[in-house]
């Protein structure tokens, strides 16, 4: 696909929650995560988009090693995580989360949160942290004097700022931003977005990206891959997946984009306002309930993902249709 | 590199100008927020005087608080007329001990009592509650028992029964309330720990490689301890006011101890001709557990704003 070593991959990666469905009643499965591979090349930004509940968080939590894949491996560089402890991938990946109003502890100092990786993996001499805080907060653009102070003092866009710079404090090479700006106001979002991409030329970062705001994907993103239901539905070069969308939800989704012109109204994208409960998943493709271009096909049979260039899409409309009973069987 | 670069030096440096004329250091806004609570302020106040009292009895007391003289049983408090004995500024009991000092020694028991107690049930549940809402599912199914069970037992059927098996003593006492009153500890423990647990600061942590206990006493710990403060005022004055009803039954501080408890049982008798052997001790049971629980809340109040 991309000549660009993967810093980060998942083979067929499945996530299975057993939900409780009440006293004495079992506990049904729930895949959050159904059979998903994804490479995230070294040095690009892969942008992860999907509808609330389509599997993206649970992703960002298997690749930070915070939850183990029901099936499946994740790849470091090449290498399989059972050769890792969680501080190892600690020192590889970090986070930077939503909110950045419960990323922080209240109880404190910026000083202390922003040292505490150092703290934890013992790196340097404690005499040196203080240094390099000062250091870290020149490089995220906040003023020294914040050190001291507490996170509730501090803005949202700025707080953002000190969660970026706690989580590339140790200098990780992969950096997942989950929904990194979507708790800000939108004055702060361009900064905050600005800051990654220059932060990712200076370090050499990689960052996934999860969104469910199609325009800072395509402001920020080499690839792009949406999600469904536990499936990556389509993967393809940002360029190629947002001037030729392929797979029905895609299209949907783009559809989705609010226009600042009034006069347009709220978009119609045929989705309906009914997200299935993974749960019970539809039999056949997990999408043809609210797909526009149905089939009879799409009833009863997954598709099976086809890769056309570097444009891989899982849809019945394209290429053929041959079995693939494997979600079938799953979905029993 | 980007516009946003030129900008953002300018934004700070105003924010930087405005923030220092509006932002007093941290310690002249703490005085400031304790002394504009003033439930705090008077809590605090009665709270210290006690404790001056308690602590430096030996001084104060008048007298010896098991000294008896028969020869001037009941003794009348100053503001009567007849049968005064100036020796004994508030009179004295049915064997003439001086009631004045009796009050000041009682002040020790009760605070003894509250401390010891707060402390043994607030280990006990700091740590069920704090472990079951980190951990949930199983550990979480068997500390809900536990505290079930506790709840399902009376305290004063339990402290009755260990005093017929144990002899009634202080330690008993102490005993038996820290070892009963912890379950408001955990059930507030466990639900603080709960909400704090799914915050992105704890996933933050691990996924930094910080370790479970490194998470639970250093990240979820602190955030949890104004809550704990008051939880841990209440039981206080809860604890003091448990030890005064045992020992008023006579199941808790033995006689001739003082206690302000012992005190309104052996005052019942003469509840009518010597009312203020009953509200003596009374308006010292009523005070101390006032200032505490006035001192608990002010606590909050002035410690959580700065988290927030």
């Amino acid at each position: 696909m991309t000549e660009a070593a993967a810093a980060l991959e998942t083979v067929d990666v499945t996530c299975v929650f057993h939900v409780g469905q009440g006293f004495l009643r079992g506990a049904k499965p729930l895949r959050a995560v159904n059979g998903v591979s994804l490479k995230i090349p070294q040095g690009q930004v892969v942008g992860l988009v999907g509808e609330s509940g389509c599997g993206k968080s649970t992703m960002a939590n298997i690749l930070l090693g915070l939850q183990k894949p029901s099936s499946g491996d994740v790849l470091y560089s090449g290498n399989s995580a059972a050769g890792f402890s969680r501080r190892q991938i600690a020192r590889r990946i970090q986070p930077i989360f939503q909110d950045p109003y419960s990323s922080l502890n209240p109880t404190k100092t910026i000083e202390s949160i922003v040292s505490q990786p150092l703290k934890i993996h013992n790196v340097g001499e404690p005499s040196e942290w203080s240094a390099k805080v000062a250091e870290m907060l020149d490089v995220v653009g906040l003023p020294r004097r914040v050190a001291s102070s507490y996170p509730s003092q501090l803005s949202g866009g700025q707080r953002q700022r000190v969660a970026i710079a706690r989580a590339l404090v140790m200098r990780p090479e992969v950096v997942i931003c989950d929904e990194p700006t979507s708790a800000l106001d939108v004055s702060v979002q361009s900064q905050i977005l600005n800051l990654l991409q220059d932060l990712k030329e200076e370090l050499g970062l990689t960052y996934l990206l999860i969104s469910h705001n199609l325009a800072v994907v395509q402001h920020m993103a080499d690839r792009v891959a949406v999600m469904y239901l536990g499936r990556i539905v389509e993967e393809a070069d940002a360029q190629t997946l947002f001037n030729d969308p392929r797979h029905p939800y895609t299209r949907a989704l783009l559809g989705s984009v609010l226009t600042p012109d009034p006069r347009l109204g709220v978009p119609d994208t045929h989705l309906g306002t009914v997200f299935p409960n993974p749960i019970d998943p539809p039999p056949g493709c997990s999408f043809h309930p609210r797909c526009s271009e149905c089939m009879e096909i799409c009833r009863s049979r997954a598709p099976r993902p086809v890769a056309d260039g570097g444009h891989e899409t899982e849809c019945h409309l394209y290429g053929n249709t041959g079995g693939q009973d494997r979600h079938v069987a799953h979905n029993d | 590199m980007t516009s946003t670069d030129a900008a953002r030096p300018l934004v700070f440096r105003q924010r930087q100008t405005a923030e220092e004329i509006l932002e007093p250091s941290p310690w002249s806004k703490l005085r400031r927020r304790i002394l504009g609570n003033h439930s705090f302020l008077i809590g605090a106040i009665i709270l210290a005087a006690i404790f001056a009292v308690a602590i430096l009895a030996p001084l104060l007391a008048p007298h010896d608080p098991y000294d008896q003289d028969l020869a001037k049983r009941l003794t009348n408090p100053f503001w009567h007329e007849k049968k005064i004995d100036p020796e004994h500024i508030l009179g004295t009991d049915k064997v003439g001990r001086d009631y004045l000092a009796r009050l000041i020694y009682g002040s020790q028991i009760s605070l003894l009592i509250g401390f010891s107690t707060m402390l043994i049930s607030g280990v006990i549940g700091t740590v069920l509650g704090v472990t079951a809402g980190y951990f949930g599912g199983r550990v979480d199914m068997v500390v809900n028992f536990i505290i079930n069970t506790r709840l399902a037992m009376p305290v004063f059927l339990v402290a009755m029964a260990a005093v017929v098996a144990f002899g009634a003593s202080l330690t008993v006492v102490i005993l038996v309330l820290g070892l009963f009153l912890w379950d408001r500890f955990a059930v507030v423990m466990r639900s603080i720990t709960m909400q704090a647990r799914d915050l992105d600061y704890v996933k933050a942590a691990r996924a930094m490689g910080c370790s479970t206990p490194y998470i639970i006493v250093r990240e979820i710990f602190p955030n949890v301890l104004s809550s704990l403060t008051v939880v841990a005022t209440v039981e206080m004055a809860n604890a003091i006011l448990l030890e005064a009803a045992l020992s008023f039954l006579g199941f808790g501080v033995q006689a001739p101890t003082p206690s302000w408890g012992l005190m309104l049982n052996e005052g019942r008798e003469y509840m009518f001709f010597s009312p203020w052997l009953l509200a003596l001790p009374g308006v010292c049971l009523f005070m101390l557990v006032l200032a505490i629980n006035l001192f608990g809340d002010g606590l909050r109040d002035v410690t959580r704003e700065r988290d927030r």
